[in-house]
């Protein structure tokens, strides 16, 4: 067994080792070794731009499959906020909903509200929070990982404020054992996820707890299924059905989302790694403390972006927009009570179990002074290369390559540019070889005759 | 000598004066190098911190500068060596909120007047020289094994 869990899977018999994926990878954890391409699991944040990538669908989100869900008695599906991003306001949670007890679910449950909830929650413990700020929040699983891997002095910064999926399901499992009468561990209760992500956070959460939910299904396996299970809802009833939603809630499945709907003085939503990066250094470099609330997506626009949807990501995104303005011009404000959140909030309702660890990669060597010498070896070696980072020895970049040689995990020679130097010293060595029988050297010129007669013969 | 000299990492780092699209790459570089060869986080962020103000410092008031990184088993160094104006009363300079910084620097989030004193703080050793209308000097040292 690995260290650490993942929620993406290479399938070797695809892999062409067309290398897409080593050159989209933002933590560079991918190798080719041999032909086919391989995960280095200490450096993966399991953001899933692989997936997107390969041409050759080999790289594989490891979430549960549409019809495994007979293990339980009771099964529920808890919808992404997501998943509702990709219908907008044409098709409303309630008829979604519906449509997922069609396609075979006991149960499924909007998670807006638990959302809106959860927001109040966040405002709550902003409001008494007196460490360094900013705080971040814990939505996308990928953005925690890659706090733990690269920046582990702003764990501390992350909010310790449970997640609506999990607060959701735990909730749901109390109440369905009480009303069914079965137990807890009889129901199943499966995420309907926008990305690979929400996977690892389901099989090893980063706070070393556990979670609640039972496993996560893909929205792009389920949406077709789910478009023929629709049925038609009567006009009159659209108005109700909008009431039923949690404004608050419906911003969770964009980047934004939760600063929105959160009376924050000053807040500031990031999506997209490289971007995410920068707005990390900054604050650790203790330039962002004017800032209250930052909100970060690995994936660009946040969850509508996830590798694992179908509609468009920026048409989506409209969507929902679309669908708050909806709400807001019906002056539809279903929203948690707020006396209630609070009252819970100080019973630690929402508190996460368990604690963030730092993760952070092996250095070069445990050893400071053999590390030191490896560093500056691997300086060495990277000025020796092209830097052009064509990939071809398998690593993402010539730095990478140059750090894997250090390791001891590639050879000088993987690199083609190093291949004229490999043949100028084994020509020599040949040739020093071959002097050595001078005998040989009289019947030199007439080698290429002698076997031509052969064949003749 | 030579056996202690591989366990010695030295490098270099040019800073350009008023380059404002650049400026944190060369403490961001140095923030990957403690982390790859794995010295204590408490350490890299103070390092990183100092580093980050120091080479702000360069961008804003400074020509040019030249940090060496110099890296043992037991200490951590930056000697940070710029040429521009050099600074005219160095006790006022370290005072805290104390700013020469323009309205342009300060509309940037910069010129708070923590510079300095913010570098001090995070330096287990800390050293400056200014010839003013030359340049300044800094020089600040890191101890890697704290708790022995």
């Amino acid at each position: 067994m690995s260290q650490y869990f993942h929620s993406i899977r290479i399938d070797t018999e695809k892999c062409n080792s067309r290398m897409k994926c080593l050159r989209v990878c933002p933590t560079q954890a991918i190798r080719i070794r041999n032909g086919k391409a391989i995960i280095i699991e200490e450096k993966c944040i399991d953001c899933g731009e692989c997936i997107t990538a390969c041409p050759n669908n080999a790289i594989v989100p490891l979430t549960d499959p549409f019809g495994g869900l007979t293990k339980f008695r009771h099964t529920v599906a808890l919808p992404s906020p997501g998943l509702h991003a990709q219908f907008g306001k044409e098709i409303l949670p309630k008829k979604i909903l519906s449509g997922l007890r069609n396609l075979g679910f006991d149960d499924a449950c909007d998670l807006s509200p638990t959302c809106g909830e959860v927001s109040f929650a966040i405002q709550e413990y902003l409001r008494d929070y007196n460490g360094p700020r900013p705080l971040i929040s814990i939505a996308c699983p990928t953005v925690v990982r890659l706090i733990q891997v690269k920046y582990p002095s702003l764990i501390e910064q992350l909010i310790p404020i449970e997640l609506p999926r999990e607060v959701a399901a735990r909730e749901l499992k109390k109440k369905k054992s009480r009303q069914l009468g079965i137990k807890e561990s009889e129901i199943g209760i499966f995420y309907l996820t926008p990305c690979p992500a929400k996977m690892i956070s389901i099989k090893q959460p980063a706070e070393k707890g556990r979670s609640y939910l039972d496993g996560a299904i893909s929205i792009s396996d389920i949406y077709g299924p789910l478009l023929s299970a629709l049925e038609e809802v009567e006009k009159e009833n659209y108005r109700k059905d909008l009431e039923d939603i949690c404004i608050l809630g419906m911003g969770w499945a964009m980047v934004g989302g939760i600063c929105r709907t959160l009376r924050i003085k000053n807040s500031l939503a990031a999506s997209g790694i490289p971007d995410i990066i920068k707005i990390f250094d900054d604050i650790e470099r203790g330039k962002l403390r004017n800032i209250d609330f930052v909100e970060a997506y690995s994936c660009p626009q946040g969850c509508v972006g996830g590798s694992l949807t179908v509609e468009n990501l920026y048409i989506s995104y409209n969507k929902v927009l679309k669908l708050i303005e909806t709400l807001e011009f019906e002056q539809i404000k279903a929203c948690p009570d707020i006396r209630e959140v609070r009252k819970r909030f100080k019973e630690n309702y929402f508190l996460i179990k368990g604690k963030f660890e730092p993760r952070p990669l092996k250095p070069l060597d445990k050893d400071l002074a053999k590390a030191i010498k490896k560093r500056k070896e691997k300086e060495d070696i990277y000025e020796s290369l092209p830097k052009i980072d064509c990939g071809i020895c398998g690593a993402p970049t010539c730095l990478t390559f140059a750090e894997d040689i250090v390791k001891g995990e590639a050879v000088l020679t993987d690199c083609i540019f190093n291949l004229p130097h490999k043949f100028a010293d084994l020509s020599q060595e040949l040739s020093e070889l071959l002097s050595k029988f001078a005998s040989l050297q009289p019947i030199r010129p007439n080698i290429s005759k002698t076997l031509n007669n052969k064949d003749k013969k | 000598m030579k056996k202690s000299d591989e366990h010695v990492l030295s490098q270099q780092f040019e800073i350009k004066g008023g380059d404002f699209s650049n400026a944190g790459k060369t403490s961001t570089s140095i923030k990957e190098i403690l982390q790859e060869i794995g010295i204590d986080t408490s350490i890299i962020i103070r390092a990183a911190i100092a580093a980050y103000e120091a080479e702000m410092n360069v961008v804003m008031y400074a020509q040019r500068a030249t940090l060496t990184l110099t890296i043992t088993p037991e200490r951590l160094c930056f000697k940070l060596e710029d040429e521009g104006q050099g600074i005219d009363n160095l006790d006022m300079a370290m005072q805290e909120g104390f700013s020469t910084a323009t309205d342009e620097m300060r509309e940037m989030g910069f010129g708070a007047g923590m510079g300095l004193p913010n570098i001090k703080r995070n330096a287990d050793r800390f050293k400056i020289f200014s010839t003013p209308g030359k340049g300044t000097s800094l020089d600040l040292t890191f101890f890697l094994n704290q708790g022995e």
